[in-house]
């Protein structure tokens, strides 16, 4: 288990930048800085990531942005991108209509 | 809840599951296969130019009509494609979820293969959600499958086979391609892609990035500056251009999301999030396959025979073929897939200099840096010489696998023996008819026609032309060098079409005979 106030205290403060106002999941709209000072804040997975800030939790499902966040929460800890521990995959894989998923198995609405 | 079983179900009509699904059902199985797209073939469809290899790889067929040859095999197969059906869940039980219209069905497979391939990625800089900033594979689906221009002026970011190969097509779909960009500091592709776009005068930046995109609602310009060894652009070298696309060929990532939910065991590679599997794509889940892109980013000839080895090892697995059986054709496959993987682009030389080539003649620097051969450079290559009479000059000067032009010659003028990789020879045996075979048939269009005197002080080039409108004889414009710039005034003398040119036309021009060893394009 990694120790986060250790880790924290490793990286040092959050400092700014000035493309931190970058979007860089563009179906959330979550910008670099928001997810560089998610790292200062004890978030260093990418499953904690789309939970706290829903990058990835949009329209592509990560597909455009999930290596860039991997590599910004990589620069910010100070480790190769491999060591970020990915998100779970689960179904729905692709973006899905509630209504389509609702019925999924054939029960048909009343 | 109803579930529809089959014996091998394949998610994604790409070139390796359409592959993987005619191989299983040649040995009687009854695969079906699902793909999100409205149409079958993955990325084969927007691929225009000629494949490389050797005749087993399909070599110096376009890929296109390499995609038509598998659906029409899958046809007389009897495999079943449904289009319009995305893949929504796996399970390690091999059950299956497919949205279906406005449902969600339910399949149970004996085994799964999955062949979902690779999505583009991106990278981030000032302005990179603008419209105008597109990946190489939509500037190719709007070209290729749509007709559709992405833009009028485009700058390319990546160098690599797909950042190459777009940047032509751009050019014949009649933009401009105002530079080629890259933070690496070589050409990552086939330096013959290269050379192809460079004789164009598309200027190559290498060791360059994309410092800002331009524009308020739109693209309307790119500044580029130099990297330095932290990667980061050094001051005052930023470059501006007016354009209005920037396209994006920075890699591909694998689309392993499937395997994942599936229990199946994954690598975090440098090359992406991919399954554990064999050589045969099986992977840690029994019945569970994986073959093309998605278990690593390869290319489509490969990607064909990777899902041939899992539709004969999901045949055997199911007792549809013996041990014996399936070692003997796994024997065959392994053989084309190793030739595919051998030469200076290799998987295990990915990211080294090869600074030699297996001939031991040393790699053309200039073209790694700039993407053509320089004029003093060319002439130590064993498909250049010197002769009077017509000859090919072969501007080859990389070990790619790649051999249709020893074919191509019915006089036997070029060798390139058993080794695929090697380096074509030009012999000055043999006598060359002129007949242009060799120069339609090099994937690379790196082979042209050259002839001293054919009036005083004048000669002729010959050259693969694959732009419209096609030029007549009679015309007269300018003979570009390798590095695209202008050497001298040419004469188009002569201009053939032929069926098995397969739409490589030649373009003959007339030039000084000093200008012979330089004059490579022609420009109206």
């Amino acid at each position: 288990m990694i120790d986060v106030q250790e880790k924290l205290k490793e990286i040092g403060p959050y400092v700014e930048m000035p493309d931190d106002d970058m979007l860089v999941c563009r179906c959330e709209e979550v910008t670099k800085g928001e997810i560089r000072k998610a790292v200062h804040e004890g978030i260093f997975t990418i499953e904690e990531m789309r939970r706290y800030l829903r990058s990835g939790m949009g329209l592509c499902q990560g597909q455009t942005c999930g290596k860039l966040v991997k590599g910004i929460m990589a620069g910010e800890l100070k480790v190769p991108p491999t060591e970020i521990a990915p998100a779970s995959s689960r179904a729905p894989m692709r973006p899905i209509e509630m209504e389509i998923l609702a019925e999924d198995g054939g029960v048909a609405h009343e | 809840m109803k579930i529809e079983r089959y014996d091998m179900i394949v998610i994604g009509a790409g070139p390796a599951g359409l592959s993987a699904a005619i191989e299983a059902a040649k040995h009687g199985m009854k695969p079906i296969v699902f793909d999100e797209n409205a149409r079958p073939g993955g990325q084969l469809f927007k691929q225009i130019h000629k494949f490389f290899g050797s005749k087993e790889h399909k070599a110096k067929i376009r890929g296109f009509k390499i995609g038509e040859e598998l659906l029409a095999e899958a046809e007389e197969y009897g495999v079943k494609v449904v289009l319009n059906a995305t893949v929504v869940g796996l399970y390690p039980e091999k059950e299956v979820t497919v949205k279906i219209g406005d449902e969600v069905k339910h399949y149970k497979g004996d085994s799964v293969l999955v062949a979902t391939g690779a999505s583009e990625n991106m990278v981030n800089f000032k302005g990179w959600t603008l419209p105008g900033v597109i990946g190489a594979g939509a500037a190719q689906t709007m070209m290729n499958l749509h007709h559709i221009k992405p833009g009028n002026r485009v700058l390319m970011l990546g160098s690599g086979n797909v950042g190459l190969v777009v940047s032509f097509q751009l050019l014949q779909a009649g933009c401009e391609v105002v530079a080629l960009a890259d933070a690496a500091p070589r050409v990552g592709g086939y330096g013959v892609h290269a050379a192809k776009v460079a004789r164009c005068g598309v200027p190559f930046y290498l060791s360059h990035t994309i410092v800002e995109a331009e524009g308020e609602d739109h693209v309307t310009g790119v500044t580029i500056g130099q990297v330095g060894p932290d990667w980061k652009v050094i001051p005052g070298t930023e470059k501006h251009f007016d354009v209005d696309t920037i396209c994006l060929a920075v890699g591909l990532s694998p689309m392993a999301q499937l395997l994942k939910q599936a229990g199946v065991e994954m690598a975090d590679t440098k090359g992406g999030h991919v399954p554990v599997c064999e050589e045969d794509g099986a992977t840690s889940v029994p019945g569970i396959y994986a073959a093309g892109d998605v278990s690593g980013i390869e290319e489509a000839s490969s990607a064909m025979i990777e899902g041939r080895m899992s539709g004969v090892a999901i045949a055997c697995y199911l007792g549809y073929l013996t041990e014996e059986e399936k070692a003997k054709r796994m024997e065959e496959l392994e053989a084309a897939l190793d030739t595919l993987r051998q030469g200076m682009f290799a998987p295990k030389n990915r990211g080294k200099l090869v600074e030699k080539t297996e001939e031991g003649i040393d790699v053309s620097m200039n073209l790694l840096e700039k993407g053509y051969v320089a004029d003093t450079e060319i002439e130590r290559y064993p498909g250049v010489t010197s002769q009077k009479g017509i000859h090919p000059v072969i501007e080859c000067t990389q070990n790619i696998p790649c051999n249709p032009c020893q074919d191509a010659c019915p006089k036997g003028c070029i060798r390139i023996g058993k080794n695929i990789t090697s380096l074509p020879v030009v012999d000055t045996e043999h006598e060359c008819i002129g007949c242009g075979m060799c120069v339609a048939s090099c994937s690379g269009q790196a082979i042209f026609l050259v002839q001293e005197d054919v009036e005083p002080g004048f000669g002729e080039v010959t050259l693969p032309y694959e732009f419209l409108p096609l030029p007549k004889t009679g015309d007269i414009g300018k003979a570009l060098g390798r590095d695209g710039k202008e050497v001298c005034e040419a004469v188009v003398t002569k201009v053939r079409t032929a069926p098995a040119f397969d739409h490589t036309n030649l373009l003959t021009m007339k030039v000084p005979n000093d200008m012979l060893m330089k004059a490579r394009f022609f420009q109206a």
